[in-house]
């Protein structure tokens, strides 16, 4: 049996909401799968969006942004920000042909360890049904011949006949 | 140094549209200095020159290369890989050598599509449906070569090592007439030239900055283009008007002329000083003005803008993190 795909999940999590609920899914010894690399920030605010590119170009399969439920911002207003941003990217996203599913943004306060925990297993399950996006190996071919450099056959013999 | 003792100058285009060498021929009277101060050896657009000519050279001896156009196929690639041993400072010129500019927007596509687009669309006359063969063989017995096509574009530093970037779109004809004379004068040991791997020929700061229109810090609740406005406020930030423009993204040192002629800025000066992304940073300035919290009206507002990818990368896709979209890659 082929060995089942394990997608890598890079997730953004906020200060004050997100990492302390995955902490506290730690503490209450919840189970969500390994995939996910955890990354603190201080606010969902400060995801610049080429944290996300970064990482899927650098061979993440999936990228998790969260932040604080709307209106519960320890700094006001910027987890809005990053609503916009994302909305913004996952378009733009699309637009380079990566699927919108693997990037995902989920609001969680400090005290949703267990939701927290199912989003990310959640996501792991719907990245590994989408399989690798393996954009480094891609991106090894950038200087390849096109029709590897043997001409493009199809059209040489119809030139041919 | 050639035999009437001037250091030797060359230009060459790759992937690009030849506007590269209209700028430089822009600079006025100033290339009479050019010509004054170098031996131009190698010029294909202005001068009868071979391929052959510039192998027979000994490496590091034409002192400045400046190279325009992005890397599309093996011809492209052979030439920058001798410049660059050719050459003692190689300058990436013009956004399509530092970036990939808009030929690099076909690495949002399949080759297979880039040659069904040029030789297969609506507007083409190809009645027999002739393509590209990379070898052939004459009825005379002549083998004929042509380059390959290569997978994606790539920029000059993707290829080889580049000494200095010039950005623009091209590059704006007094910051090349700056860039000459101060090689000039350090040839001549009156200036010193910037460390190796700087960006020349602009500033270090975006063209918001350089833009004489008033900033409110006012957000939006539509994204308009330029002919749906009755009239354009001639003094208000083009941002604010909903007009989208990439100016807080953009490097300055074109003057913001397209902002002060009421046009948006599209972006050819490329990523600001520090920016890692063209694209991601200006995603992060225009998500800030949208006037939203709701989910709905924010995607309602997003579909004022039609083409994201092709108005965020219009001029760095190939220079960007993701270098081109999935569909540009072979196989998965």
């Amino acid at each position: 049996m082929a060995e089942q795909f394990e997608p890598i999940i890079i997730g953004f999590t906020c200060n004050w909401c997100s990492y302390r609920a995955a902490d506290l899914a730690g503490t209450a010894r919840v189970k969500y799968p390994p995939n996910i690399r955890l990354i603190r920030l201080m606010c969902s605010g400060r995801l610049d969006p080429t944290f996300v590119l970064k990482a899927l170009a650098e061979g993440a399969d999936g990228v998790l942004i969260t932040g604080c439920h709307p209106g519960e911002c320890h700094y006001l207003e910027q987890n809005y920000k990053a609503l916009r941003r994302y909305l913004l990217l996952r378009r733009t996203l699309a637009q380079m042909g990566i699927e919108p599913g693997r990037v995902k943004l989920v609001w969680a306060s400090a005290a949703e360890g267990v939701r927290l925990a199912k989003e990310i297993t959640t996501l792991v399950e719907e990245v590994r049904a989408l399989g690798p996006l393996n954009w480094p190996a891609r991106a090894k071919q950038m200087g390849a011949g096109y029709g590897n450099g043997a001409g493009l056959p199809q059209v040489a013999e119809e030139v041919a006949a | 140094m050639s035999e009437n003792g001037k250091p030797k100058f060359a230009m060459y285009w790759a992937a690009s549209c030849g506007g590269c060498e209209i700028a430089v021929l822009n600079i006025g009277e100033k290339i009479l200095d050019v010509d004054a101060a170098f031996d131009v050896v190698f010029w294909p657009v202005a001068m009868d020159a071979k391929y052959k000519d510039v192998e027979a050279m000994p490496d590091k001896s034409i002192t400045l290369t400046l190279f325009n156009g992005g890397i599309r196929n093996e011809e492209n690639e052979h030439l920058a890989k001798l410049l660059r041993q050719k050459s003692a400072i190689l300058v990436a010129f013009g956004s399509c050598a530092t970036e990939g500019c808009i030929p690099g927007m076909a690495n949002l596509s399949n080759p297979k599509d880039v040659f069904d687009a040029v030789y297969d669309s609506v507007s083409t006359d190809n009645p027999e449906g002739l393509r590209p063969v990379y070898d052939w063989q004459t009825p005379e017995g002549l083998d004929i070569h042509i380059p390959v096509f290569n997978q994606t574009l790539r920029t000059l530093d993707q290829v080889v090592d580049v000494d200095y970037y010039m950005p623009g779109c091209p590059p704006e004809s007094h910051q090349i007439a700056a860039v000459v004379e101060l090689v000039i004068k350090a040839l001549n040991g009156e200036a010193e030239l910037p460390p190796p791997g700087s960006v020349i020929g602009a500033g270090g700061s975006t063209v918001c900055d350089e833009c004489a229109r008033t900033r409110n810090i006012k957000k939006i609740k539509k994204f308009v283009r330029i002919h749906e406005i009755e009239e354009i406020d001639p003094d208000l930030c083009l941002l604010e008007q909903g007009i989208l423009c990439n100016g807080p993204a953009t490097r300055n040192g074109c003057g913001a002329l397209c902002p002060g002629a009421g046009a948006a800025c599209i972006g050819c000066y490329g990523p600001a000083e520090g920016v890692v992304d063209y694209g991601a940073r200006l995603m992060t300035a225009v998500a800030s003005v949208i006037d939203s919290r709701d989910p709905d009206e924010i995607e309602a507002i997003l579909d004022g803008i039609p083409d994201p990818a092709g108005s965020f990368y219009r001029f760095s896709l190939a220079h960007s993190l993701l270098h081109a979209a999935g569909p540009a890659w072979a196989g998965k």
